[in-house]
């Protein structure tokens, strides 16, 4: 399926798939439609960049759930069709080939009965090994069996860095390969492999099996024990997305503790469901890296979302689940650092904290739980990001930015959620206001909180306009909005001992309770 | 076993104190663990920190200076490596606490515990240092609450009122400073905080909290100038 996620993006938004969209991570270009690529947008580039080549481009966030929620009904119907599907993320699949191209004839009209069979529009390719399919699935293509090599060799380095497999790593070997003066697979498939090993390293390996159309890791990989597989029955049966994605945590924790008793980790894996109607649905996940309890637990959350609120509702709750590793190594990949304890990686009490957290989501739901980062921006509220527990944490702005006009230390120690309009009065009577030249109208006398009676004013300090996003005006079509505000800083007699000192923010039209401190 | 060797093991067991507080010495900090807290506050706990097992109660999180107290209470413990969970406080400010010295990454917040704020808490005694909750909670909640922090070897700082409380501190005065009718801007706080308590911490004591300790110097002031 190519450009996924935008598809997938468009799709959620409700927006026009033909307009050109482009999907962000980090302000870079993950992928892009087919109308953004003709107007010059690349993956890779900068948002900024994007914009000012392509105005009208929709811009998206990337969300995996949204783009694995999504996919799942056209797994569903190529399933119909192909048995054995194996999802390598979601965008991608891959079915085995002998089995449709025997039973409709020939792999083009097996090929062309899954198009006719996939709701949207969708590209297949048929090529010996995951990688070569992948690259001729981008390119349409029958690779004849055998000729994998033949069909790799003149394409480009770049495309070893596929986005199913993508790692700093493989961009870093992406990049000394080029300048090493090997432009395409075939150059680089043409080193012997020793010398890539001994010179370049492990990664390089799998990499230089790739160019030449083999498997990535060695054929001698070990079958897994049987007892390896984790199995769950739940009394009641679950129904809800949040109770099964609780479930499936506990699940992978115990998966994973049976992996690592037994010194493996697992890159392969099969995630089944069964309800007590007996219907049964088996997912396929294939991942490059070695998946962690984390990875684990959002592929059974993936799942079991599609599953359960996509349209193909089962018609009872889920009553089994069991989690079957298909494909293990060796565990050294996976392995955490024993002296993280004092640095910057999680200790023991970090894992304690971050256990409670797991249990207070799964009572509240999993937006009930955060952590705050602080970023950059004006306001105490622009500065601080709340965090769902478990999400990535990143700043909203870059904090190593000036930021001129923001207020100094101290800050509000309260942020309403939903600020209350104040009423500030002059000694005359009158309501203050702020002038087009960022002057108050009179000096503030007394102010009333809501619901509160009005109280003399001891001290304030201010105003400081600030004028922010001034720009998102001349964008029609917006989420996003200008905002000119005026701050004040006030002081109120509470009793002998006690001030109350408030923030207060003017918006054109009345005062908001932006603070207290 | 001799008497002498008894008296000090059973003044160790968490919630145990001499009535007149003599029995403690550096060592319950090594026995009963002992989270840091800021200098100024140390004066008003009985046991110069936060006590693990302990329930030190707090003011409501409405009432004035409440929330300020409360970020200063967390700030040592937090960065020498304890996490802390904040129950019930909706609109809690993080860049105040940032600036008060908390380490940010080490809190978490649950502003809307729904009902369950006993269920919540509970949960999150099992895995934090500090519990900070706020909202109803009904006495026979309270007194299972407070036996399980001293049970998880946690802190309980419940906001609002917690007859059982082995400490309750609460804010007498709060004054600022650097505001004057129309120019500068708030730059100190000046927190008075009172303890009192059951045994050890029965004998009210008082301190004075600065907000932010070392205020950030003033900019240089920037005249306009005539230029022709």
């Amino acid at each position: 399926m190519p450009d996924w996620p935008v598809l997938a993006a468009c799709k959620a938004a409700g927006a026009d798939p033909l307009r050109p969209a482009a999907v962000f991570r980090a302000n870079r270009v993950i992928a892009s439609s087919a109308a953004a690529r003709s107007e010059g947008i690349y993956r890779g580039m900068r948002r900024r960049e994007s914009q000012a080549k392509c105005p009208e481009l929709l811009v998206f966030d990337e969300d995996a759930d949204r783009d694995a929620r999504l996919f799942e009904p056209i797994v569903t119907a190529v399933e119909e069709l192909a048995p054995g599907v194996e999802l390598v993320r979601p965008g991608l699949i891959t079915v085995p080939a002998r089995g449709p191209a025997g039973y409709f004839g020939s792999e083009e009209s097996a090929a062309e009965r899954i198009i006719d069979q996939v709701p949207i529009e969708c590209q297949i390719g048929v090529a010996d090994g995951l990688f070569a399919a992948t690259l001729a699935a981008q390119r349409a293509q029958l690779v004849p069996p055998g000729q994998a090599a033949g069909f790799l060799n003149p394409l480009p380095i770049t495309e070893l860095d596929q986005p199913a497999d993508r790692s700093p790593q493989r961009a870093e070997l992406v990049g000394l390969l080029r300048r090493l003066g090997l432009r395409t697979l075939g150059a680089f498939a043409g080193l012997p492999e020793t010398d890539v090993a001994s010179r370049i390293g492990l990664g390089a390996v799998l990499a230089h099996r790739l160019c030449r159309g083999l498997d990535p890791r060695p054929p001698d990989r070990r079958k897994p024990p049987a007892n390896l597989e984790a199995t769950q029955d739940f009394d009641p049966p679950i129904d809800r997305v949040d109770a099964a994605a609780f479930a499936g945590r506990g699940l992978a924790d115990q998966l994973h503790g049976t992996l690592l008793a037994n010194g493996l980790a697992c890159t392969r894996l099969t995630i089944e469901a069964r309800t007590e109607h007996g219907e049964e649905r088996s997912r396929t996940w294939r991942c490059a890296e070695p998946l962690t309890p984390a990875d684990t637990a959002d592929r059974v959350r993936w799942q079991l979302e599609g599953w359960l609120t996509g349209g193909a509702r089962p018609t009872a709750g889920v009553f089994r689940m069991r989690l079957i590793p298909e494909e293990v190594i060796g565990a050294t990949a996976l392995q955490f650092g024993l002296w993280n304890a004092d640095g910057d990686g999680p200790g023991p009490a970090d894992d304690r904290a971050g256990r409670a957290l797991a249990r207070v989501q799964g009572l509240l739901g999993p937006d009930s739980v955060f952590t705050g980062v602080l970023g950059g921006g004006r306001s105490a509220r622009d500065r601080v990001r709340l965090v769902p527990w478990g999400e990535p944490r990143e700043p909203a702005a870059d904090p190593g930015r000036p930021w001129p006009g923001r207020l100094p230390e101290p800050s509000p120690t309260l942020l309403p959620d939903r600020p209350d309009a104040v009423t500030v009065l002059s000694a005359a009577g009158e309501p203050v206001a702020v002038t087009g030249r960022h002057l108050l109208t009179a000096a503030p006398h007394r102010v009333a909180l809501p619901g509160r009676r009005p109280q003399l004013v001891q001290g304030w300090a201010g105003p400081w306009p600030v004028s922010e996003r001034w720009w998102l005006d001349l964008i029609p079509d917006r989420s996003r909005r200008s905002q000119h505000l005026t701050r004040l800083q006030l002081i109120l007699e509470q009793s002998a001992e006690d001030q109350l000192a408030l923030l207060l923010a003017f918006d054109g039209h009345r005062w908001w309770l932006e603070g207290a401190y | 076993m001799s008497k002498v060797a008894v008296t000090p093991d059973i003044a160790s067991l968490i919630g145990v104190d001499k009535a007149n507080g003599a029995g403690l010495s550096k060592g319950d900090a090594v026995r009963g663990r002992l989270l840091p807290v800021r200098e100024e506050l140390a004066t008003v706990l009985p046991w110069a920190g936060l006590r693990s097992g302990s329930t030190v109660a707090l003011p409501a999180p409405g009432e004035l200076g409440a929330r300020a107290l409360l970020l200063a209470l967390l700030t040592e413990a937090t960065t020498a490596g304890s996490w802390a969970a904040v129950t019930g406080v909706p609109g809690l400010g993080l860049l105040a606490a940032a600036e008060l010295g908390v380490a940010v990454h080490r809190l978490a917040l649950v502003p809307k515990p729904g009902g369950q704020t006993a269920a919540v808490a509970a949960a999150l005694l099992d895995g934090f240092d500090l519990v900070v909750i706020a909202g109803e909670c009904l006495p026979a909640d309270q007194r299972r609450l407070s036996a399980r922090a001293r049970n998880r070897g946690a802190v309980l700082l419940p906001m609002g009122g917690w007859p059982g409380a082995d400490v309750t501190l609460r804010c007498t005065g709060d004054r600022w400073t650097g505001v004057g009718y129309g120019e500068g801007r708030l730059r100190t706080r000046h927190l008075t905080v009172t303890s009192d308590g059951r045994r050890a911490a029965a004998r009210p004591r008082t301190t004075t909290l600065t907000l932010p300790t070392q205020p950030a110097p003033l900019a240089p002031v920037r005249h306009l100038e005539r230029v022709s």
